[in-house]
């Protein structure tokens, strides 16, 4: 797998909200953190500490108001800030991934194709591609225990927990060199926790860069190599 | 940023487009980039020049100030308003498509299904009945007609069916660039779904580029890389579809956001 960091500089977020008189809610401030490959760095603090801001102004969900973001791969450094749309594009396809705790489901698609999905960019004409990707699939469905009898069924009728082990085998299938988890595992029974988990210790075995909000105590000191605490910023 | 050896180049140049209507000025100076297989949603209400804005792209208007590039197979990029009126509508029926939001202007309601998918390809010189039929019937699957419906007008058709029909008619020609403007609203939302679900799967299959005119947010959120958001005539925000819709910038995107229900 190639490798990939993370470097957040000073950044900070403030949302702006014209309609609510142009109020400003400052909900970060002043954030460094860098995360190498191999790492994984765990986010700590109360509820609207910024963790989850943190991350989406990494993945370029969130504009930052100030401050640096830049991923470096092995072949050049995106400023997260200044990249054309097609750059971060390009960066999601094939270096961060970003997992959160929902699953958005898409209309009439069966699980095991919104999991293959990842691995199809371009390549949905291509038979042998779709049964490799369906294969690879199966396989993740079955490590996170999504009963066969699922797989061929959309997932907007699954319970939390069933939809949020789909997000999660779509979210692995292609190994990224950068991850962004947010609260992966919130929810999930004891026995699919320890699964994710050793899920994630691969990644980050592999060389994955990981950067994580977990609330659940075990489960972080299961998974990090680092804990910032967000108090720390301030 | 480092130089980067395979940059990719756009499909679609389009400069400050302005077009009038008398003293009302419908777009006013919009300007933006499509790239080969990226699906661009245009939001905002009812008025705020989107519709127009498409036409004048497409080339079926003309603007009254600015440029629409686009980047043909083997000329480059090309002015759109500099071709001949023949090149233009070569173009338009090869390799651009047009989807209406009502199919009934965007099919030949007199003749029948599998004529009306044929036709763009015999406009291109295909003769042979039997290639034609067979292409048909291919298409109709893709778009889940059923294919023994090949034979009949599509006024006897639903109005998802006739959508349907009028997609497999515009990419039997396997475009690049597709145009649509409203192609899922006036449908049942369980034929919305279908709908989408196609079009979700014919532009990832085919790296089609795309440009949805839409006033609905989530048909924006599940179908496009980037979104324009219009107000007045005016661009008031581009970005990448998640960055508009979650973290909204100008007032009007905010306003648009916080209205609906979970987009």
């Amino acid at each position: 797998m190639t490798t990939a960091s993370i470097h957040v500089r000073n950044l900070s977020k403030t949302f702006v909200l014209h309609n609510q008189g142009g109020a400003e809610l400052s909900v970060l401030g002043n954030a460094t953190v860098s995360v190498m490959p191999g790492e994984c760095v765990v986010l700590d603090g109360a509820s609207g500490s910024g963790k989850s801001t943190l991350l989406k102004c990494v993945y370029g969900t969130y504009r930052a108001t100030a401050g640096e973001i830049v991923v470096a791969t092995g072949e050049r450094n995106v400023d997260m800030r200044a990249a054309q749309p097609q750059d971060i594009l390009r960066l999601r396809r094939e270096t961060i991934a970003y997992v959160s705790q929902f699953l958005r489901a898409i209309p009439r698609v069966p699980a095991i194709d919104i999991v293959a999905e990842p691995l199809l960019t371009g390549l949905q004409d291509d038979d042998d591609a779709v049964e490799r990707a369906r294969a690879q699939a199966q396989q993740l469905l079955l490590t996170l225990r999504i009963p066969p009898r699922l797989w061929h069924v959309p997932p907007a009728t699954f319970s939390g927990g069933e939809q949020q082990r789909v997000n999660i085998a779509r979210s692995f299938i292609r190994q990224q060199p950068v991850m962004l988890l947010d609260e992966p595992t919130a929810s999930l029974d004891a026995e699919n926790r320890t699964t994710v988990i050793a899920m994630i210790r691969k990644a980050r075995e592999q060389g994955a860069a990981i950067l994580g909000i977990f609330h659940d105590e075990a489960t972080r000191n299961a998974v990090a190599t680092r804990v910032i605490n967000m108090a720390e910023f301030q | 940023m480092n130089e980067d050896l395979n940059v990719i180049r756009p499909i679609l140049r389009v400069s400050n487009i302005t077009k009038r209507y008398g003293d009302r000025v419908a777009v006013s100076d919009a300007s933006f980039e499509l790239y080969p297989g990226e699906v661009l949603a245009v939001v905002g209400e009812s008025g705020s020049g989107k519709s127009t804005l498409l036409n004048c792209i497409s080339a079926r208007l003309r603007p009254d100030e600015g440029q629409v590039e686009y980047r043909t197979r083997h000329e480059g990029m090309t002015e759109v308003f500099a071709m001949s009126e023949a090149q233009r509508r070569l173009l338009a029926r090869t390799d651009w498509g047009f989807v209406h939001q009502n199919a009934e202007e965007g099919l030949r309601m007199h003749v029948s299904a599998g004529a009306n998918v044929g036709e763009r390809l015999m406009a291109l010189g295909e003769r042979h009945y039997g290639d034609l039929r067979r292409n048909a019937i291919d298409w109709l699957s893709r778009v889940e007609v059923d294919t023994t419906r090949i034979d009949d007008l599509p006024s006897a058709f639903s109005g998802g069916m006739r959508q349907r029909l009028q997609i497999a008619r515009n990419l039997v020609t396997k475009p690049r660039l597709i145009f649509m403007d409203e192609p899922t609203s006036g449908l049942d939302v369980s034929v919305q779904a279908r709908l989408l679900d196609l079009l979700r799967t014919l532009t990832r299959g085919l790296s089609l580029a795309a440009i949805i005119v839409t006033h609905d947010l989530a048909v924006a959120r599940l179908l496009a890389h980037r979104m324009i958001v219009m107000k007045g005539g005016r661009i008031v925000e581009t970005g990448l579809t998640d960055q508009v819709l979650d973290d909204p910038q100008h007032p009007y995107t905010q306003l648009l956001v916080s209205s609906v229900l979970q987009p």
